[in-house]
């Protein structure tokens, strides 16, 4: 979908969230690219925001306060975005499966890159040797519908993380596959893969929702 | 508080959608509740007016926990009384029990949940005695100390509300857990006219799953398979008493079994002039809980080898500029963890532990590591200890460590170990002699490294010298039951031998 401003992607997932619980859509993934936000969940601390608001206009950051679970997050160009609006099935209804479900589907996306990720218990997200490599937020509307989702540091500017606490861990690191790998690496690659992943993990059910995500991203984009 | 996930034990009640008087509908959101990275929306179990709002928000209840309280359609007037909810709305409830709020905290729930037990399928949603394992593990909130000794403590600290629940019907309080089962594995069971109750679970506090009750159908309902047995096992470390396994024995209830194996009394002395009292705090009695049922349950028996740190050291002195570049500190315990996660294959029954008349092989290593709070101490666990490197293994223990003395640790990071380290040496004792954590086979106790003078051989001419050394006492604590004295010796050997030619590749 390209660069979506923060507001209206929460107003696309709401709308999505609807429509999926209405039958009107299919299960949905979301990949976007943010401006600079930071964000915080329901349960952040907004001390875990460093910056100032002066610091954070100075470098062109949004803030919001949002419904998902988790603590403060940051999004920015060059990291990839994914929201699933996927209608939990029956055997997957369980909020912390479908937490490392997600993580699954990064550690996999990591390991295809060849980059050793892993998860930390009590820490979710993914992490590598030198940081966090994804953080993770969801939320689960009623019906088991999810929305928010993850964000995949791909290659963006890490700086931007000093302004935060990354989920409210302090002294994590933070990583990028960029960094990881050394060299430079598109976003559109990356979404591929993540796509693959998906489908991986959620089952195979999801593959026609996922190469539809394309093709609405393309009309909203 | 519905159950919305296996392992999640609380969940803190984000805000609140409806207010008190107004009109909801079955399946439509009431409130918001946060657990550890996810929100979720939790809908009405059923149509009628919310009467009673019991949970503030930005409060966090266990599982099971009465948030409100819904005069249904049906008339079953409960305003006025809503500790004691009617009959038909708790059948309601239970038809819904995934979702409904069900009760537990308040002292009336109790007698709640005894009365509908007649009809035990009514009573699968109540949840005092459910709640009671989870119960451990929840009392975790990140600030409180005091799910270190609560990880393995099966008394749980009894709050009036749980206490009559659970031990008072002991085997109804079971059969409600393995009845309390999601929808699609009770369609499952009346398709194939399977009584839930006789399939041993593995989810969570003895839930049956999906795959549970389908492994039962294929296998005609013949005895669980060991491996369903040590799954569920490791699924619910908190409950030593394995769900599957030790229900297929005649379960040992008997008054003196329990107060022998469940409970735990102190006695008391008189107190003199000048003397202070003060009752202990919940870390403090629980781990005094644990200690003495440590001791009761296990024959403890004891060995010690010395470990020479001379190839530890050069391998630490190889790496160390990098490692400082990098920021990680390796420490000596990141180096005899290592070692053990390493062994540990070779030792089954070391990473094991006596269940009933069963053994449980745990098929993860997760290393227990004692923490230091001064006062009090906790032991976080690093999970599959084996699948991480040196530097790996060093990171996650500084981690754990910092956690632990900021009070941040999650309930799942001190549950589930299988083999503990304990480190009295960092203080200068010699060597200790520790208690083996319950629910495992044994615990290594680390001396002070210090400088000795030893009798090295020479290699290639066979000369005897002195040399000065860094040595190191340890100890390995072991339950007789499960590990001879020569498995110990193997064991330790094998350590020895680890550490002393310790890998540079680690």
């Amino acid at each position: 979908m390209g660069r979506v401003s923060y507001g209206a992607s929460l107003e696309l997932q709401e709308e999505l969230v609807a429509r999926r619980r209405s039958g009107d859509v299919a299960d949905t993934l979301l990949l976007l690219e943010h401006p600079h936000v930071i964000t915080l969940g329901s349960s952040s601390d907004p001390a875990h925001v460093l910056a100032d608001d002066a610091e954070l206009r100075r470098r062109g950051i949004e803030r919001f306060e949002v419904g998902r679970g988790g603590d403060v997050t940051y999004h920015g160009p060059g990291q990839l975005v994914a929201y699933p609006i996927f209608e939990l099935k029956p055997d997957r209804r369980d909020l912390h499966a479908y937490l490392r479900d997600l993580e699954d589907v990064l550690i996999g996306l990591a390991g295809a890159y060849g980059i050793d990720a892993e998860r930390r218990a009590g820490a979710t997200g993914v992490w590598t040797r030198s940081g966090k490599l994804a953080a993770i937020g969801v939320r689960v509307s009623s019906g088991w519908i999810t929305s928010h989702g993850l964000a995949l540091n791909v290659a963006n500017d890490l700086s931007y993380f000093d302004t935060i606490v990354p989920c409210g861990i302090a002294g994590a690191r933070v990583t990028s596959l960029a960094r990881e790998l050394g060299r430079d690496i598109g976003l559109s690659d990356v979404m591929e893969e993540l796509v693959r992943q998906v489908c991986r993990v959620f089952g195979a059910d999801e593959v026609e929702y996922a190469s539809r995500t394309s093709c609405r991203a393309d009309d909203i984009s | 508080m519905p159950q919305m996930g296996e392992s999640i034990a609380e969940g803190t009640v984000s805000k609140w959608l409806k207010q008190v008087g107004e009109a909801v509908q079955r399946d439509e959101p009431i409130l918001e509740i946060s657990t550890d990275k996810v929100d979720a929306e939790i809908p009405s179990p059923s149509s009628g007016t919310l009467v009673e709002i019991a949970v503030a928000e930005g409060e966090t209840v266990e599982v099971g926990t009465v948030v409100a309280f819904i005069d249904t359609d049906a008339g079953a007037a409960i305003a006025g009384a809503p500790s004691a909810p009617s009959a038909p709305e708790a059948a309601e409830q239970e038809r819904e029990a995934e979702r409904e709020p069900t009760r537990a905290a308040a002292p009336a729930a109790s007698s709640a949940a005894e009365a509908p037990a007649p009809a035990s399928s009514a009573a699968d949603a109540l949840s005092p005695a459910s709640t009671a394992p989870a119960s451990t593990g929840a009392a975790a909130p990140a600030a409180e100390p005091a799910p270190a000794a609560a990880r393995q403590s099966t008394a749980p600290p009894a709050p009036p509300a749980s206490a009559p629940a659970a031990s008072g019907a002991a085997t109804t309080a079971e059969e409600r857990l393995r009845t309390r089962s999601t929808p699609v594995v009770r369609k499952i069971a009346a398709e194939h006219g399977v009584d839930i109750a006789t399939v041993p679970g593995t989810g969570h506090a003895g839930r049956v799953t999906k795959q549970d009750i389908l492994s039962f159908i294929e296998s005609d309902g013949r005895e669980v398979a060991p491996g369903a047995a040590a799954r569920s096992a490791a699924a619910e470390p908190s409950r030593p008493a394995g769900p599957a396994a030790a229900r297929a024995e005649a379960a040992p209830s008997s008054d003196l079994w329990n107060a022998f194996y469940r409970e735990v009394r102190h006695p008391e002395y008189a107190v003199r002039e000048a003397d202070q009292v003060e009752p202990m705090d919940k870390i403090r009695r629980l781990t005094a809980e644990h200690m003495v049922l440590a001791k009761r349950v296990a024959p403890h028996v004891h060995s010690f080898i010395e470990i020479d740190f001379t190839a530890v050291d050069r391998v630490r002195a190889a790496h160390k500029a990098r490692w400082v570049a990098q920021g990680e500190r390796v420490s000596y315990t990141a180096f005899v963890a290592w070692a053990v996660s390493r062994v540990l294959g070779d030792f089954p029954m070391v990473n094991s532990t006596v269940s009933g008349n069963n053994v449980i092989y745990r098929g993860n290593v997760n290393l227990g590591m004692a923490v230091d709070l001064n006062p009090g101490l906790i032991v976080p666990v690093v999970h599959d200890a084996d699948h991480l490197g040196l530097v790996g293994i060093a990171r996650k223990i500084v981690d754990l460590a910092e956690r632990a003395r900021a009070r941040k640790l999650t309930p799942d990071e001190i549950q589930g170990a299988t083999f503990s380290i304990t480190n009295p040496g960092v203080l200068g004792t010699l060597v200790g002699l520790p208690v083996i954590p319950k629910g495992t086979a044994a615990i290594l106790g680390t001396g002070a490294i210090e400088k000795r003078v030893v009798v090295v051989t020479d290699a290639e001419t066979g000369t005897d010298s002195m040399a000065i050394r860094k040595r190191s006492l340890f100890s390995l604590g072991y339950d007789h039951r499960i590990v001879d004295g020569a498995d110990a010796a193997r064991f330790l050997s094998s350590l020895k031998e680890m550490l002393e030619s310790f890998p540079e590749d680690a």
